[in-house]
């Protein structure tokens, strides 16, 4: 990887925005730790479905909770999905990924036929098989998501470590007689890191889209701690009263994917 | 012939692997589906009776062959909770979600291949800079969320249908693609975008290939060059893609139709799901993996008429 | 002999940098009707660009051509796309260094060999020009002709794949072909027979040629005279006998002195 230096991460309008909207979208998250302007499952019975205005800067919903505070905690919520699906689908997959690149042979011919007919597979009907299978609620979709994200982690990882395996400095490490693991894991692996980062934030764009189309279908997280996806779903019979009830969550949405998007963009293009 | 024979067979075998994970993945889980049917309060004389006659006391293989054989013959088991045949309830639903999932495919192909070909031939000019970070934005939304969109401006400003008016196609079939078409164009949006995305890097890689200036060096001017030389070469690539997002616009299909309220399989999938009416679940999941797996098989017939190179690697 | 080719005064200049880089400065080619030239040099020489200039191939925009190349009474260099194009193929045509990448992987050969018919001779009928494009495929050495014309390039060797663009180059009998290192990518004995066969179709069909090489040698097999070039300079041309027996420049002197003798 060439150095990082600021001038450089600003020359490339893709890093820039996609750093500019990552950090916005990560302070929000994070100041909703500590703090959110008003309890976001607090109703208020006199204050429904309010506009945009200096006490409520995204409005409030049909039973008067303040939408900011919700759209906080709702990012959050997506984003900690999202992330828990990235660690089980890339981790699943670099390893299923590397282990069947590197050693070839009958493993390989099995376990590729699997994964690419998953592959094949819609991600989010994969999904819904799971989340049929262990129930619905925020930790099995988690895993769903997570392993319905696992074979296009291995599949990019094993073509990697394919073209890697041929390299000479490989060779030359296999002929001193440095172990299957070591190798995979000290001289192959470090050097598709590039590769992998890039694979993970377009990962975490699709994670995030997945999650919340499942919100919206309402097999994940459930009342009153909604994700994006589910206030879309309660919003959406409101948009005609009050459209800022559902443009907020949704435009948080499209802000986070398409930060992802550029990240991943950017170092794509950085390699 | 020998191919046709390899393809067929490595179709079916996909075919038993993704059946057998299916069936596996409902039938390893914890709970009796003969008391799941009975409800809990029935006797264990009458639990045991019921397992028998369904057949739930033979080993897993057995149960697996004869679901998959029923379920080729379209037997597919009867429902939990309505304690109706699957097939009959899917039928009147299934041709809902699948003209949706083919409408979106059609209006993707016509409209992102001349929209790729365009920004990849006036590469780096106004209407390409705008259609490229046009597409970035459009990628980024949610079929849900652009289907909301699409309700509110086209159903209840500008009123040109009218959301939650549904009509079947055995009615009127005109109301029925009409009322369609804006649901597909919430589907179909990302997949557009991601298509001109990689038609264009393509046609622009493929451009600045040898033979391409080769074709120049007969006299092609950039049209000719464009349409006889580097199109088909970078289509080819584009067609897995498409393939792929055939299958993922039907599965897509299920989110959008909730947001339309359109009556297709949609609801009954998300009610079995959270009832665990499995046979239902089962049935629809495997309807989809067939489809899937035949559209790969048409994807692979399709790419082997454009790509000499790989008919003689078998 | 008449003089098809007058190349004079040529400047390339690439803008891809903020400083713009000079390829080819004050180049000058005259070719007669029948006469094969070569142009010799390393690589980064400026011999592939004064080629590709010559060609109608350098279009892009940022690359500015100063000079003239006249040709059939008009300035290649300057003459509107139309009339560049209409040369192109038909009265000057070009082969590459690559034959493995320079023909098109999803068209058959047929095809391609009689692209150039369909582009410039639109009159001429299908069967007519199958005809030729097998005749012609006979022409540059390949025997089964009627095979071949139906096959995909991938099915060819680099040796095979050079004599059809030799032929798409050549059936529309043009004024001038330009060669760019055909025979670099090629074994050794291929090569020998590609020049034969550029001797014989300059021979039979009175094809003047471009001969553009890193390689003395094959140079002085074919070319009656030789441009050497250096840094986007000629540094020396004439007969290549001359050249040869009697080089005044400095770094012909080192080409020259570099070639293996064989006949020793």
């Amino acid at each position: 990887m060439k150095k990082i230096s600021f001038k450089k991460i600003i020359k490339d309008p893709y890093l820039a925005i996609g750093i500019l909207i990552m950090g916005l979208v990560l302070l929000m998250i994070i100041v909703g730790f500590f703090w959110t302007p008003y309890d976001p499952t607090k109703m208020s019975a006199s204050e429904k479905l309010q506009g945009i205005s200096l006490r409520h800067i995204m409005g409030t919903d049909n039973m008067g909770r303040d939408v900011f505070s919700r759209v906080m905690y709702g990012s959050r919520v997506t984003l900690l999905i999202a992330m828990g699906t990235i660690i089980i689908g890339a981790g699943l997959g670099t390893i299923i990924g590397a282990v069947t690149g590197y050693y070839g042979g009958v493993i390989d011919e099995v376990a590729m036929r699997i994964i690419d007919a998953l592959f094949a597979f819609p991600s989010i009907l994969l999904a819904l098989v799971i989340v049929s299978v262990f129930g619905v609620g925020w930790m099995q979709l988690v895993v769903s998501l997570g392993i319905a994200f696992v074979p296009s982690f291995a599949r990019i990882v094993r073509g990697e470590v394919l073209r890697c395996k041929d390299m000479d400095y490989i060779q030359n490490a296999r002929l001193q007689g440095v172990g299957s693991l070591r190798m995979i894991f000290v001289h192959i692996l470090p050097n598709i890191k590039g590769v992998l980062a890039s694979s993970i934030l377009i990962g975490f764009n699709n994670a995030v889209l997945a999650e919340a189309g499942l919100s919206y279908l309402g097999v994940g997280s459930q009342p009153p701690y909604a994700s994006l996806g589910r206030m879309l779903s309660d919003a959406q019979q409101y948009m005609f009263t009050r459209p800022s009830y559902v443009m907020c969550p949704g435009i948080v949405i499209v802000l986070m994917v398409l930060g992802f998007a550029f990240l991943g963009e950017g170092i794509k293009r950085w390699e | 012939m020998r191919y046709t024979i390899k393809k067929l067979f490595s179709t079916f075998m996909t075919l038993i692997v993704v059946s057998l994970c299916v069936f596996l993945a409902f039938n390893v889980l914890p709970g009796d589906p003969a008391v799941r049917m009975l409800g809990l309060e029935a006797s264990d004389e009458l639990i045991e009776q019921t397992r028998e006659a369904m057949g739930l006391n033979d080993p897993l293989l057995v149960r697996y062959g004869r679901w998959f054989i029923a379920f080729l013959q379209g037997d597919f088991g009867t429902s939990y909770s309505y304690k109706v045949p699957v097939a009959g309830m899917l039928l009147n639903k299934i041709p809902i979600t699948f003209s949706l999932g083919i409408l979106a495919f059609i209006l993707t192909v016509l409209i992102s291949i001349p929209m790729g070909i365009v920004t990849a031939k006036y590469e780096n000019g106004v209407l390409d800079r705008i259609i490229t970070v046009f597409n970035q934005i459009i990628m980024a939304i949610p079929p849900f969320f652009s289907g909301i969109l699409i309700t509110f401006v086209f159903g209840m400003i500008l009123k040109v249908f009218t959301p939650g008016g549904f009509v079947s196609y055995k009615d009127d079939f005109v109301g029925f693609i009409k009322y369609l078409i804006f649901p597909s164009f919430a589907i179909a949006f990302p997949k557009i975008s991601m298509t001109v995305k990689m038609l264009r890097g393509n046609l622009i890689d493929e451009a600045g290939k040898d033979y391409a200036r080769t074709a120049y060096s007969r006299g092609n001017n950039t049209n000719g060059v464009l349409y006889r030389h580097v199109l088909k070469n970078a289509m080819i690539p584009v067609i897995t893609f498409l393939g792929m997002a055939l299958a993922d616009m039907v599965a897509g299909s299920i989110v959008v139709e909730q947001v339309f309220s359109i009556p297709g399989i949609s609801r009954i999938l998300l009610t079995s799901i959270s009832n665990r009416d499995y046979p239902v679940v089962e049935a629809i999941i495997m309807g989809i993996a067939i489809i899937v797996i035949v559209l790969n098989l048409l994807v692979d017939i399709i790419y082997r008429l454009i790509d000499p190179r790989i008919r003689i690697d078998d | 002999m008449g003089i098809i080719l007058d190349v004079t005064d040529l400047h390339i200049e690439f803008h891809d940098h903020d400083a713009p880089e000079t390829a080819v400065e004050d180049f000058d080619l005259m070719l007669a009707k029948g006469e094969i030239v070569g142009i010799v040099g390393e690589s980064g020489s400026g011999k592939s660009m004064s080629a590709l200039a010559i060609a109608g191939l350098l279009n892009r925009h940022a690359i500015s051509k100063t000079g003239k190349i006249m040709f059939q009474g008009q300035d290649l260099l300057t003459c509107d796309r139309k009339t560049l194009r209409s040369f192109q193929g038909d009265e000057i045509s070009i082969i590459f260094q690559e034959p493995m990448t320079s023909l098109n992987p999803v068209k058959r050969i047929g095809w391609q060999v009689e692209e150039p018919l369909k582009i410039h001779h639109p009159e001429i009928k299908k069967a007519e020009r199958k005809k030729r494009a097998i005749e012609m495929l006979h022409a540059v050495g390949l025997d089964n002709a009627e095979d071949v014309y139906y096959m995909y390039p991938h099915e060819l060797s680099g040796g095979m794949r050079q004599r059809v663009m030799i032929a798409s180059a050549m059936i529309g009998n043009p004024q001038i072909l330009i060669a760019d290192e055909p025979t670099t990518a090629l074994d050794v004995t291929v090569q020998a027979q590609i020049v034969e066969l550029l001797k014989t179709l300059n021979r039979e069909m009175g094809t003047s040629i471009i001969f553009i090489s890193h390689d003395l040698s094959l140079v002085s097999q074919l070319c009656e005279r030789v441009i050497v070039m250096q840094k986007g300079n000629i540094v020396e041309s004439g007969y290549t006998k001359d050249v040869f027996t009697h080089p005044i420049d400095s770094y012909t002197k080192k080409l020259i002195a570099a070639i293996p003798k064989i006949d020793l």
